[in-house]
C-alpha cells in the first residue's frame, strides 16, 4: 500500500513540475518534450487507478502520435517566440481577472455542487459489473455494442478530417521530377541501346 | 447481446448518405481529373434519394440503444437541410466551373456536412449531439479556408476554426457538468432528472455553457464576431450554405435540447433567451445599416433572423415550434435565392461585392432586378410576401405567452431592418446605372427564379406548409 502512495506522489509531483515547464520553457522544443514527460506520469497515474488500458492509449496515441507531430511542427515552423511574447506582461492583468473571476465562479458552483439522486446508478448502469471482466475488455463491450452509432460517428470525424487536411494542403506541382517505376520496367532495350556497327578505319559518328 | 437489421432502418436515410460520400470520394480519387460536375449532380441524387428515404421512413422510432431518434420533427427540419444542401451544392459546382477551382472534394464535403447536420438533428444524447455537431463544422471550416491561395478566404476558415473549437469547448464543457449533475446524458434520463429535484446552480451553469456553444453555431449576439468576416472572406457559394443549413440544423438542435432534455428547467433557461434573442434582432438591424459589402450585409442579416427565430424557442411551447419551423422554412429559400443573386453580380467575369455595384440593375437585368426585390421585401416582412408569414406566426406565439415586450421589440427591429433591405432595393431601381452585370449562368438563374417566386405565390398554399411545421411541432412534444 505504501508503495502504491509512493509512486502516486512520484508521478503527481513529476506530472505538475513538467506541465509547469512546458509552459515556462523559453524554447518550444523543450515545451515539447517536457509535455512528453507529463503524459509519461499521466499514464502512470492512470496505471495506478487501475484503468491500465487508458493509460497504454495515452502513451501509445499522445506520446507516441501526438506530441511527436506537435515537435516536427514546432522544429519546422521556427516560430519566434519572444515575439509572441511580447505583449505578454500588457495583457497579463487582463488574463489574470478573467482567471480569477472565473475560478471564483467554479469554487461557488462546486462548493454548492448536488448530485440529482438517481445519478449515482444511472453513472454506473452502462459498464459492466467490476471484476467481472478486464477494463479492455469492458470498453470494447460498450464501444462495439451500445455506442456503435458514436463510434461509427467519431470515424466520419476523422475520414473529414484527413479530406480537409490533403484538400488544404495538397498541391500538384508541375514540373516535379518523381520516379516512374512502371516506366522504367517497361523500357526496352531497343528504346534506349543503338547498336552501331563501327567499320575499322571510320570511327564513330 | 443480439444484433438486429431492424434497428438499422431509422437510420437508413444516413446510413445512405455517408456511403454515398464515400463512394463519391473513391469515384473521385479513380477518375482524377473533372469529376467535381458529376459527383455534384450525383451528389445532389443522393440528396434526393435520402429525402425519400426519410419519408417513406418510420414516423416515429428510436434506435442505437437511445443514441438516434426519428420523428416528425426531426424529419422536417431534415428535409428542410436537405434542400438547402442540394440547392447550394448546385451553386458551388456552377461557381466552381466558372472560377476554375473545381476539385472533387468540394461536393463530397458539403455532403458530409450535410450528414453532420443530419445527424445532429437525429441526436437524441450529448454524445451525438457533439459528434454531429463536430462532423458539420469540421466540414464547414474546410469549405471556408477552401480557396487556400486566397488571404481573406484562409483567414476566414481559420476565424472559424478557432472560434467554432472554443464554442465546442464550452458546449463540452456544460455537457460535462450536466453529466456530473445528471448521471447520464441521454435526453430521457436528464429529462427526468431535471424534473425530479429542484434547481442548483451547478446544472444551471451547465445548460448556459451548452447554450452559449450552441448559440455561437447559430451566430447569435453575443457569440456573432466570427460571422461578418467568414462570410465576407468564404467563397460567395459556401457562405450560402453557410447561411442555411447550419443555421437551420443548429436552430432545431437548439429547440430539441432546450424544450426537451431541459424543459423542466424553463426558467432558467428562458431569460438567457430572450436576452440572446433580443440583443440578436437589435445588432443584426443596427449594424446592418452601415454595411457596404452585400456580403457583410447577409452577415448581419442572418443574426437578425436568427433573432426572429429565437423569439418563436423563448416561449418553449407547441406555437412557438410551429412558428420557429416555419420560419426556417422561409428563411431558407429567401437566403438561397438572395445567394443565387450575390453570385451573378458578375462583371465581365470578375465578382463583385458592394451594394452600390447593383445600381440600374432594373435597366440590364429587369428579371433579376425584380426577383431581388421580391426577395429583399420579403426579408423586411412586408406583406403579402411571405417573410411576413414567418415573422407573424413567431410573434403571435410569443403575444400569446406574455411575451409582449419581446414581441414588440422584435417588431421594431424589424423595421429598423426594413431600412437596409429596401436601400438595396432603391440602389437597384433609383440610382444611377453603372456597369451591367453579365448574364446569370442558368443554374442562379433558375434558383433565383424559384425562390422569388415561392415568396410571391406561397400564399396560394399556405396552409399546406403551415401545417407541416405545426405537425413537426407536435410531433416534438410528444417526445
Amino acid at each position: 500500500m505504501i508503495i502504491a502512495t509512493l509512486a502516486f506522489y512520484l508521478f503527481a509531483i513529476v506530472a505538475v513540475i513538467s506541465a509547469l515547464n512546458v509552459i515556462f520553457q523559453r524554447n518550444p522544443v523543450h515545451s515539447v518534450l517536457w509535455l512528453i514527460l507529463t503524459f509519461f506520469n499521466a499514464a502512470g497515474l492512470f496505471v495506478l487507478l487501475g484503468a491500465e488500458f487508458v493509460a497504454m492509449i495515452l502513451v501509445v496515441v499522445y506520446v507516441g502520435a501526438v506530441a511527436v507531430l506537435f515537435l516536427f511542427v514546432v522544429m519546422m515552423l521556427d516560430i519566434n517566440i519572444t515575439m509572441i511574447r511580447e505583449g505578454f506582461l500588457k495583457y497579463l492583468w487582463v488574463g489574470a481577472s478573467i482567471g480569477l473571476i472565473l475560478l471564483i465562479e467554479l469554487a461557488v458552483v462546486f462548493g454548492g455542487w448536488v448530485m440529482s439522486p438517481e445519478s449515482e446508478g444511472l453513472r454506473g448502469a452502462p459498464a459492466p459489473a467490476p471484476g467481472a471482466v478486464s477494463n479492455t475488455e469492458a470498453l470494447g463491450l460498450l464501444l462495439y455494442t451500445d455506442y456503435a452509432y458514436v463510434f461509427q460517428a467519431a470515424g466520419l470525424v476523422l475520414l473529414v478530417a484527413m479530406v480537409g487536411a490533403i484538400v488544404l494542403t495538397l498541391r500538384r506541382r508541375p514540373g516535379v521530377r518523381k520516379q516512374k517505376i512502371s516506366e522504367q520496367v517497361n523500357r526496352r532495350v531497343a528504346d534506349t541501346l543503338e547498336i552501331v556497327k563501327v567499320e575499322t578505319g571510320k570511327g564513330a559518328s | 447481446m443480439t444484433f438486429e437489421v431492424s434497428s438499422l432502418i431509422p437510420a437508413l436515410p444516413e446510413i445512405f448518405l455517408a456511403v454515398a460520400g464515400m463512394v463519391f470520394l473513391l469515384l473521385g480519387v479513380f477518375r482524377k481529373e473533372d469529376s467535381t460536375q458529376i459527383i455534384s449532380w450525383l451528389g445532389v441524387a443522393a440528396m434526393a434519394v435520402t429525402g425519400y428515404l426519410i419519408l417513406r421512413g418510420p414516423a416515429s422510432a428510436v434506435t442505437f440503444n437511445d443514441l438516434f431518434i426519428v420523428n416528425g420533427f426531426t424529419s422536417f427540419a431534415k428535409i428542410l437541410v436537405l434542400i438547402g444542401g442540394a440547392l447550394t451544392m448546385l451553386m458551388i459546382n456552377s461557381w466552381a466551373q466558372a472560377a476554375k477551382t473545381a476539385r472533387f472534394e468540394l461536393p463530397v464535403l458539403v455532403l458530409f456536412a450535410t450528414l453532420g447536420m443530419m445527424m445532429m438533428v437525429s441526436a437524441n444524447d450529448l454524445i451525438s449531439v457533439y459528434l454531429g455537431l463536430e462532423l458539420q463544422s469540421l466540414s464547414l471550416y474546410v469549405l471556408a479556408a477552401y480557396q487556400r491561395d486566397n488571404v481573406r478566404s484562409t483567414e476566414a476558415g481559420v476565424k472559424y476554426f478557432v472560434l467554432g473549437a472554443l464554442a465546442s469547448g464550452l458546449l463540452l464543457y456544460g455537457s460535462s457538468l450536466v453529466y456530473g449533475f445528471a448521471g447520464t446524458t441521454s435526453f430521457e434520463g436528464l429529462a427526468t432528472a431535471m424534473r425530479g429535484s429542484e434547481t442548483h446552480i451547478g446544472v444551471v451553469v451547465g445548460i448556459v455553457f451548452v447554450i452559449a456553444g450552441l448559440a455561437f453555431k447559430v451566430s447569435a449576439v453575443p457569440f456573432h464576431m466570427w460571422t461578418p468576416d467568414v462570410y465576407e472572406g468564404a467563397p460567395t457559394p459556401i457562405t450560402a450554405f453557410f447561411s442555411v443549413g447550419p443555421k437551420i440544423a443548429a436552430l432545431c438542435l437548439f429547440l430539441r435540447v432546450l424544450v426537451g432534455p431541459f424543459a423542466p428547467m424553463i426558467e432558467e433557461w428562458q431569460q438567457v433567451i430572450v436576452l440572446i434573442s433580443i440583443l440578436s434582432m437589435l445588432w443584426g438591424s443596427f449594424a446592418a445599416i452601415a454595411q457596404r459589402n452585400i456580403k457583410r450585409l447577409m452577415a448581419y442579416s442572418s443574426i437578425g433572423h436568427v433573432g426572429y427565430a429565437l423569439v418563436g424557442l423563448v416561449v418553449g411551447n407547441e406555437e412557438g415550434a410551429r412558428g420557429l419551423l416555419f420560419y426556417l422554412l422561409i428563411y431558407l429559400f429567401m437566403n438561397i435565392g438572395t445567394f443565387a443573386v450575390i453570385l451573378s453580380m458578375k462583371i465581365n467575369g470578375k465578382y463583385v461585392e458592394e451594394i452600390s455595384d447593383l445600381s440600374g440593375l432594373s435597366k440590364n437585368h429587369p428579371g433579376m432586378a425584380m426577383a431581388l426585390a421580391a426577395l429583399m421585401f420579403s426579408m423586411a416582412g412586408i406583406p403579402p410576401l411571405a417573410g411576413f408569414l414567418g415573422k407573424y406566426f413567431v410573434f403571435v406565439a410569443a403575444v400569446n405567452a406574455g411575451f409582449v415586450p419581446l414581441a414588440i421589440i422584435g417588431v421594431l427591429s424589424s423595421v429598423v431592418g426594413a431600412f437596409y433591405y429596401i436601400r438595396v432595393i432603391k440602389v437597384m431601381y433609383f440610382d444611377e446605372p453603372a456597369a451591367a452585370f453579365d448574364k446569370p449562368d442558368m443554374v442562379n438563374g433558375a434558383i433565383m427564379t424559384l425562390c422569388s417566386v415561392l415568396m410571391l405565390v406561397y400564399f396560394v398554399v399556405p396552409s399546406r406548409l403551415v401545417e407541416g411545421a405545426e405537425a413537426a411541432a407536435r410531433a416534438l412534444f410528444l417526445g
